[in-house]
């Protein structure tokens, strides 16, 4: 039986404009999922929970999906229930979603509750899936610093996929307005939490002032002009080219930059 | 000076002040008429004697020290006699009513600076909040962190079994519900960072059914305000037991020392962890970006071996850094270079290599933690700047240096060729 990738998407927001677009990371989630149908023979679901109106989902259908999948729900409401219903009985091995909506809360947690509530584990920042063997995935995670992680976990399991991961693929506009928008009935549940929160246009934070706590003219003189030098470290004159050089590979080692 | 239990009563003696003003007297030489002694007038009034203010300078002219303390404390009153190192108060929590739990990332072992801001806002809800409430810090893996009660940690919890160490999301998820249960914290504070925080705040989020506010950066014991819709809304709501917090969310702590007592946890059961952590991958460090390669070999106007300095970089696994003369005279690539009009770099340590430190380049380095230069000129700038300085010519030092590192990699593949075996 082939393997049954689902990516998720959401409508996405242009960081200077505020248009609403295809969003980067869900992007990138649907372009791995589209990989994995080269290499693995897999299929690829491409969901969304919200409205089948929506225009944005037409710039994913044209990265060359035939059809989309939508679970309809109002503006108001929870999208996990209707997820987590979804692929409960989707029979899905891969869940793929972005880290962070670029719309609404953005708060990360789709793929948390849907890993909770599946019982599944979740495989947060990846980069890359480099192997499916044996029901077993080898799968790269971005840290910071552009460094890797490879970590291998069993299907069926969650991933978030992080701006590391291959770029999305262009869309063409043609076979996105052709592609097939279904749009399914779901579970509702209005997020009435949200209901109780005042949401409001970002106020641009303070920049943190460097506060002097200085007791006396001399001392706040100081820190207004004195280089912010830290205490000079430690100079090697007179030893030789190889003691110098073991000292830095010592700190080298220290620091932990070299293995 | 006369006696050390005049500390607290200042106790006078009348003959010996008299003496002292009395130039004529015969004993007038064996009084010390330090500056330490305060010569109070018949009304009680403290009087100052003009002619024993200052010093004579080195050129026989009289110098008033106007610094007020400010210079060094010596002798100047008997009650500034404490040490040096200015001690701070102590905040101590006894019987803690609650608890507010932060976990910090604790990045190669160290507070950050995200860290000490979460610390800070934790001790900003325990002062909203009514009773006394101590600040837990859960800390995971190797810590090298010596700062932590003057980052206003009140307890800790130091996990540094090896079950903990590199990606173990799921087993410090057990942990976090072991605190959870023997604590029941008021709050739970995660910095927002791609360091783990994040994920671990929302996986503790999704366990506890709690709805986690996330990155929020005004928050007080009653309401919280955090960024929304990729940071062009703000969210304002009632503050959540959860907080994932944003850089800079609250000033950290730098008036109070804390305990930074232990605290015990009963045992942590053994997760069956599914997520296998297969360790690092080793990645190009020249596919990295410049601004956030975490070790960058740079070269300046002092490099004349290029085929060396390139065999450096490979050997180390450094990422290639240059200075704007490098650059210019065409030996390395325009966005090679660190600086003003180059990079900023955020690297933990910066080998900079015949860089003489322009305040051009000194600016692009700012951020970085370890810096080592190798120069000629032990008067240069880089140097003054440097954790550690070689000075000599760069080619032996590289050459040194390459040396080094090979036979490191061999003994290592020996090494392992030995465990493999
Ligand atoms: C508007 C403006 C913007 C600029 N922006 C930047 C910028 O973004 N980045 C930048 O880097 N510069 C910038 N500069 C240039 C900057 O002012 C300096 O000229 C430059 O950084 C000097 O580079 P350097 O240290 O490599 O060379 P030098 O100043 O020539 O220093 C060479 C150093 O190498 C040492 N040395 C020589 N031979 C050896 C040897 N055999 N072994 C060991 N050490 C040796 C010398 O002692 C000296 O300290 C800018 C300048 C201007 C005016």
């Amino acid at each position: 039986m082939p393997l049954n990738v689902v990516s998720l998407v959401s409508v996405g927001r242009h960081p200077q404009s505020g248009r609403q677009r295809r969003a980067e990371q869900d992007g990138r989630a649907v372009e791995l999922g589209m990989n994995l149908k080269v290499v693995q023979n897999s299929q690829l679901t491409v969901l969304h929970a919200g409205a089948s109106s929506e225009p944005v989902l037409r710039t994913y259908a044209g990265m060359g999906l035939p059809e989309l999948k939508v679970l309809e729900l109002a503006e108001q409401d929870d999208a996990v229930p209707a997820l987590g219903d979804y692929l409960q009985s989707a029979n899905a091995d891969i869940v793929l979603t972005g880290v962070r909506a670029e719309s609404g809360e953005s708060s990360g947690m789709v793929p948390y509750l849907l890993a909770e509530q599946l019982g599944w584990p979740l495989v947060p920042r990846i980069a890359d899936i480099v192997s499916i063997d044996d029901g077993v995935a080898e799968i790269l995670l971005a840290l910071p610093r552009g460094q890797r992680r490879a970590v291998s976990v069993p299907l069926p399991f969650v991933a978030s996929v992080d701006n590391a991961a291959a770029e999305a693929r262009q869309t063409a506009y043609g076979p996105g307005m052709r592609a097939r928008i279904e749009g399914n009935k779901a579970v509702t549940e209005v997020d009435e939490v949200r209901a109780g929160w005042q949401e409001s246009d970002a106020k641009p934070r303070p920049k943190r002032l460097k506060v002097v706590k200085a007791k006396t003219a001399a001392d706040r003189f100081k820190a207004a002009t004195a280089k912010p030098q830290g205490k000079a470290g430690k100079v090697m004159k007179s030893e030789s080219a190889k003691e110098q050089a073991e000292e830095i590979f010592k700190l080298l080692l220290e620091e932990k930059v070299i293995k | 000076m006369s006696g050390e239990g005049s500390f607290e009563v200042l106790r006078r003696d009348p003959r010996a002040e008299w003496i002292a003003r009395n130039r004529l007297h015969p004993l007038h030489g064996t009084i010390n008429v330090g500056e330490e002694a305060e010569v109070r007038g018949p009304s009680g009034l403290i009087r100052k004697n003009p002619h024993k203010v200052g010093f004579i300078g080195p050129n026989g002219i009289k110098r008033i020290d106007r610094l007020k303390g400010n210079a060094t404390a010596a002798g100047l009153g008997r009650r500034s006699s404490g040490p040096q190192e200015v001690q701070l108060p102590l905040h101590a929590v006894e019987n803690p009513d609650f608890y507010i739990v932060v976990v910090p990332d604790l990045v190669g072992g160290r507070l950050t600076s995200q860290d000490k801001d979460v610390l800070g806002q934790a001790h900003k809800l325990v002062k909203g909040i009514d009773g006394e409430g101590a600040v837990v810090a859960v800390c995971f893996g190797e810590s090298k962190e010596e700062g932590y009660d003057t980052a206003g940690v009140d307890r800790l919890i130091h996990l540094g079994g090896e079950e903990y160490e590199g990606f173990a999301p799921e087993q410090r998820l057990a942990a976090l519900m072991q605190v959870e249960a023997q604590l029941q914290p008021k709050h739970w504070l995660f910095p927002d960072s791609v360091h783990g925080g994040a994920d671990l705040g929302s996986r503790l989020a999704a366990r506890l059914s709690e709805r986690p506010a996330v990155q929020a950066w005004q928050v007080d014991h009653a309401s919280t305000v955090s960024r929304g819709a990729s940071g062009s809304k703000d969210i304002q709501r009632a503050t959540p037991r959860i907080l994932l917090l944003a850089e800079e969310c609250a000033d950290p702590i730098d008036e109070t020392r804390h305990e930074a007592q232990a605290i015990e946890l009963a045992a942590i059961p053994l997760t069956i962890t599914r997520l296998k952590d297969q360790g690092q991958v080793a990645v190009d460090p020249n596919a990295i970006p410049l601004a956030e390669a975490e070790f960058i070999l740079s070269a300046g106007n002092g490099i004349h071996n290029w085929e060396q300095f390139h065999e450096a970089a490979e050997v180390l696994g450094a990422t290639e850094g240059a200075s704007r003369v490098a650059v210019d005279d065409g030996f390395m690539p325009r966005f090679r270079q660190v600086g003003a009009t180059g990079t900023w770099v955020t690297a933990r340590v910066y080998i900079a290599v015949g860089i003489s430190g322009a305040i051009q380049h000194m600016q692009g380095i700012g951020q970085c933690d370890k810096v080592i230069a190798i120069n000629s000129d032990a008067g240069c700038d880089m140097v003054k700047r440097a954790a550690l300085s070689a000075i000599g010519d760069s080619e032996e030092v590289l050459a040194e240096l390459i040396k080094l590192m090979q036979a490191h990699k061999a003994e290592q593949a020996e090494g392992g060729d030995q465990n493999a075996a």
